[in-house]
């Protein structure tokens, strides 16, 4: 095995073209357990850690570009009101020492179906940022994941940076396990109020081959939902949604839960989760308090 | 490959490394500092936590090579005199007579350790927990800084005791 250090993103991008065979390794949650438990051996490991700009995010208009090196904890910390979908899954994986070294981009270059990431990034439109030798592209959320662990990058491109809008609505993220922490969700649900655009975003997690959108279930509640009267939610309607997004599912059963479970489950949280986010649509809350002003921070770096 | 890297406030290196090892593996077999343990290999357990450049990580998640160049604190680490703890957080753990830091001592003292086996992750991250409180911290705090330790003799209850009894005896930071 080799170890490849590159001091530069340009020098990732020429190693990774070289040695298209390399695994990118940044807080190891993923690569690492492969290497210890022996479930594979990587040709060579690419280290990305000392590429300083990779643990940078930046505010670019209405999105936020997260740098594939900033940290669950320091997403948590600095971009909680910005991007509270992502800030609440990031909350639910593993445990402190496992927040504190892993990445987005790495649950992204992993493209595991139970990743605690992919729920909300579809439910808000999240676009990832790859770049290669040959140049950068950016990939829809909803094309990169295209397989059991497999997701749409090319074999000499990386992960540079995730772009997620920032909140203009309520979000909300709901997991189900069997404790409140170290937890590799038997399901999952992400919910995105667009209350501009009066759209629903939802994410669908561990319950299908790959993270996926209930896309029937977002245009029944983008239809039903009184976005101009704000009056409560219908249990109907709520009850409905619950039943789409079970729909959209296709679970195995396996170690964590059944199938028959897992669907029952997610109706359940996407029920729930859609009262939660319209409960603050009409209370005027949940959407980024600094969006307009231009408040807070615009850069984080460590 | 060789790795160079501090541990304890002390330059040292590592020979003859294997790219695929961990730090955990590094610091145990390598450095002689068999503080960490080596339990689940997986993030689960906690048992080897260590600061990383001031952060605490699991060590068997660490690949050895991105610990070149970085500063390691081991449980090891916490218990030297009086010596500043380089990279691991507000020193404002004082250490007992005994050469003990506080949080090791309040183990001892609530009965925390039973077995022994996870006490040093539990340490280092109680450690970590207490350099950023302001007091007490409250038990819901506690439970969720402490929930990747895994304790198997389940001595939870004298564990969070501990816990409680050091940032009691340290104060808030000054």
């Amino acid at each position: 095995m080799d170890f490849l250090r590159p001091r530069t993103w340009a020098e990732a991008l020429d190693l990774k073209a070289a040695r298209p065979e390399a695994t990118p390794i940044q807080g190891g949650t993923d690569v690492m357990v492969e290497i210890n438990l022996d479930k594979g051996r990587p040709a060579a490991l690419l280290d990305l850690t000392p590429i300083p700009e990779l643990r940078e995010w930046s505010r670019e208009g209405d999105v936020i570009r997260l740098g594939a090196g900033v940290t669950y904890s320091r997403l948590i910390g600095e971009l909680e009101a910005r991007l509270p979908g992502l800030a609440q899954a990031s909350r639910t994986v593993g445990s402190p020492q496992i927040r504190n070294r892993g990445t987005v981009a790495g649950n992204l270059g992993a493209a595991s179906p139970a990743g605690d990431s992919h729920p909300p990034l579809l439910a808000c439109d999240a676009v990832v940022e790859a770049e290669s030798v040959r140049g950068a592209r950016l990939i829809p959320i909803g094309e990169f994941y295209t397989g059991v662990k497999r997701n749409a990058l090319a074999p000499d491109e990386l992960i540079r940076a995730v772009r997620v809008p920032v909140a203009r609505g309520p979000q909300y993220f709901s997991k189900i396990g069997t404790r409140n922490a170290m937890v590799i969700a038997v399901c999952s649900f992400s919910i995105a109020l667009h209350a501009a655009e009066r759209r629903v975003g939802t994410g669908v997690g561990s319950a299908a081959p790959t993270p996926r959108r209930a896309v029937a279930a977002e245009e029944f509640a983008a239809a039903r939902l009184d976005w101009r009267g704000r009056s409560p939610l219908d249990p109907d309607v709520a009850g409905r949604f619950g039943e789409l997004v079970a729909g959209a599912a296709a679970p195995i059963d396996d170690v964590r839960g059944r199938a028959a479970y897992r669907t029952h489950a997610l109706a359940v949280l996407a029920r729930r989760a859609l009262g939660w986010a319209w409960a603050d649509f009409r209370a005027g809350t949940g959407a980024d308090s600094s969006a307009g002003s231009g408040g807070g921070d615009d850069r984080g770096s460590q | 490959m060789r790795v160079n890297l501090t541990v304890n406030g002390r330059a040292t290196a590592a020979d003859d490394v294997w790219e695929g090892e961990s730090l955990l593996y590094v610091l145990r077999e390598r450095l002689g500092l068999p503080g960490a343990k080596n339990a689940c290999e997986q993030g689960e357990c906690g048992s080897c936590t260590v600061y990383l450049d001031g952060t605490p990580v699991c060590a068997c998640l660490v690949a050895a090579g991105q610990a070149e160049g970085r500063e390691v604190v081991t449980v090891e680490g916490l218990s030297r005199g009086d010596a500043p703890l380089p990279g691991a957080g507000p020193a404002h753990g004082d250490v007992s007579g005994e050469g003990l830091h506080e949080v090791q001592r309040a183990f001892l003292d609530a009965g925390a350790v039973q077995c022994g086996f996870c006490t040093p992750g539990l340490v280092v991250q109680a450690h970590a927990l207490l350099a950023e409180a302001d007091g007490v911290p409250s038990d819901a705090d506690i439970r969720e800084a402490l929930a990747g330790n895994l304790c198997r003799c389940t001595g939870y209850e004298k564990i969070l005791d501990a816990v409680r009894l050091a940032a009691t005896r340290l104060g808030p930071p000054p």
